[in-house]
């Protein structure tokens, strides 16, 4: 009866989020629809990195570089090539997923600080790629313009910001449905105890290399995925998009939110995305504020803002 | 117990014509750490339906064995025979795959994860679902939850844990946490257990308590090579022993042949009479 509760407790809550996000465009300001787009964006990159530094443990300051792959993958195939954006978001997460693969395959095996290390020199010669202009495809620092409006080559064309704040949401809400699937499973559990202790996740007979590279592809591949919407929301890419403070930025969100933790990593989100816009009046000193808000938090709240809840199996 | 049987299955089909009663098998093994040589030229052997125990002074290089054994460390020389299977060079989850499951001398538990979820982590190597079929729950991946579900839950009853299923491993008492180490390496369905001083930091009783439990689990014809500086342990429940000092063996035989060899003496319990 309890159990049933509960279900019908969790259902109910859910419900009514939905109801309200449905509703929340149609009420609200263009201004607030847009900043609720972005928190989509934040959204989702903190699930992306929520499972590589939440569920994983592993250490990624360079998540942009992910990000990054995804959007410029976008903005390059759309405007040389004509592909229509709804063809190229798949593209886009596999092509980041691909990316984390090929990078991620020779320094997997480094620990800790170490392939944290790799990660930020990865993120910055991303970074500085695209700044370099390689074979003329990323536009240097102007980085690349005009990109479509999201489509499929039909006459539906998502352009207005309503149309874009149900797209991010929609893509955000598919991957939470994943994402918390993947954590009760055999594959959820096995990423927790590599975060828990590597050596004996071995010897319990995980396979720890090829359970991390799959973290980093799954990670990189929701990141590829906003990396595309954004890339269509914004008509524009460049590389001051995917800077380090920005990866340092993602980090923020899976460490506010709590680590391993789903609700904690949309929370993280809206508390990143969200304070700068609510202390905007304060113009210069809205970092400093940001800054001690998030020392605050760590201290009355070290485990994060949702830290994700063990137990209650609900076993008989 | 019919998650032994799909044990014995995969055993039966492995080693068609295997003629010796031997089921792990270590020859020459050598282990140097830079100048040190941890384990020089040595032969263990563990028999089907036996307990064996590896002992000897610190140092001696018993730890350094078993994870030369389970694949943590690559040998430098030697070999390491399972169920007639050469296992040089395969990686330790490859190791727990075939069979040979372990706890650690310093605790080892997946800290804040559930006990049950420790247990279940188990069967990970049993089961194949992956990333596609775990978020789209297949009827494969749901009847293969279900089964980790059942190794578990008769594991941690077993052990006498089931009322800790839903705490975090990190918050039950030391003698429990020991008893959970040794149920998660169960739950691999292991044709050998090997245990690093599962009896370090019990009390008498729990002491007691873990001996009558390898001896239950000998009944359930699963062969136990332990490491061990208890000696009322290692002379209570083992078949077999095996005295190590300074990477070599010095002596094996029977616990009654042990307890009286000068050698064994000399090097290990010697030191225990002084004090």
């Amino acid at each position: 009866m309890m159990k049933k509760n509960k279900i019908l407790k969790k259902a109910g809550i859910l419900i009514v989020v939905a109801i309200a996000l449905c509703i929340f465009p149609f009420v609200a300001s263009t201004y607030l629809v847009d900043v609720a787009f972005f928190f989509g964006i934040y959204a989702l990159l903190g699930l992306s990195l929520n499972i590589v530094l939440g569920e994983v443990g592993l250490f990624d300051l360079g998540h942009a570089a992910f990000y990054a792959v995804g959007a410029y993958t976008t903005a390059i195939l759309n405007t040389r090539l004509g592909i229509p954006i709804f063809v190229l978001l798949p593209v886009s997460g596999l092509t980041a997923a691909g990316f984390a693969w090929l990078v991620c395959s020779p320094v997997i095996h480094l620990r800790g600080d170490y392939l944290c290390i790799v990660t930020i020199g990865l993120g910055e010669i991303v970074r500085i790629a695209l700044l370099n202009d390689p074979g003329g495809l990323t536009g240097g620092p102007n980085g690349v313009f005009g990109i479509d409006r999201p489509t499929l080559g039909g006459p539906l064309v998502i352009d207005t910001s309503i149309g874009f704040y149900f797209l991010i949401w929609i893509v955000v809400g598919l991957s939470i449905f994943g994402l918390v699937r993947l954590q009760n499973s055999r594959i959820g559990r096995a990423w927790n105890c590599i975060r828990e202790d590597e050596v004996a996740a071995e010897a319990t007979g995980i396979n720890v290399r090829s359970l991390k590279l799959l973290c980093f592809i799954l990670g990189a591949g929701l990141a590829g995925l906003a990396g595309n919407i954004y890339a269509s929301k914004m008509m524009c890419v460049s590389p001051e998009s995917f800077t380090f403070m920005d990866s340092c930025m993602y980090f923020c969100i899976v460490l506010l939110g709590g680590m391993g933790s789903i609700p904690g990593a949309v929370i993280g989100a809206a508390a990143i995305g969200l304070f700068p816009e609510i202390f905007r009046s304060l113009a210069k000193y809205r970092m400093l504020f940001f800054g001690a808000a998030m020392v605050a938090m760590m201290y009355f709240r070290p485990a994060g803002l949702w830290p994700r809840k063990r137990g209650g199996s609900g076993v008989k | 117990m019919s998650l032994r049987k799909d044990n014995k299955s995969r055993e039966s089909s492995q080693e068609p014509n295997q003629k010796e009663d031997v089921i792990l098998e270590t020859q020459k093994l050598t282990k140097k750490f830079g100048g040190l040589i941890a384990v020089n030229n040595f032969d263990l052997k563990v028999k089907r339906e036996e307990i064996s125990a590896l002992i000897g002074p610190n140092g001696a290089g018993k730890t350094t064995v078993f994870n030369v054994v389970t694949g943590i460390y690559p040998a430098d020389g030697g070999k390491i025979i399972f169920k007639g299977e050469n296992l040089n060079g395969c990686k330790p989850h490859e190791v727990a795959t075939k069979g040979i499951a372990r706890t650690f001398q310093n605790i080892r538990l997946f800290s804040k994860m559930t006990c049950l979820e420790n247990v279940m982590s188990g069967q990970h190597c049993r089961c194949s679902a992956g990333t596609w079929s775990s978020i789209f729950r297949t009827l494969k991946q749901r009847e293969e939850e279900r089964r980790t579900m059942k190794v578990a839950e008769s594991r941690l009853n077993q052990v006498g844990l089931w009322e800790y299923r839903d705490m975090l491993a990190k918050n039950i008492p030391y003698g429990s946490q020991r008893m959970l180490e040794i149920a998660r390496a169960l739950a691999t369905n292991p044709d050998l257990l090997i245990l690093d001083e599962p009896s370090s930091g019990l009390n008498e009783e729990e002491s007691e308590n873990l001996m009558k439990f390898l001896k239950a689990l000998l009944k359930e014809r699963l062969p136990i090579l332990l490491i061990e500086h208890d000696m009322n342990v290692v002379m209570g429940v083992s078949d077999w022993i095996t005295v190590m000092d300074e990477g070599k063996k010095i002596a094996e035989g029977l616990p009654k042949e042990i307890y009286n060899n000068p050698l064994v003496i000399e090097a290990y319990l010697g030191k225990e009479e002084e004090e």
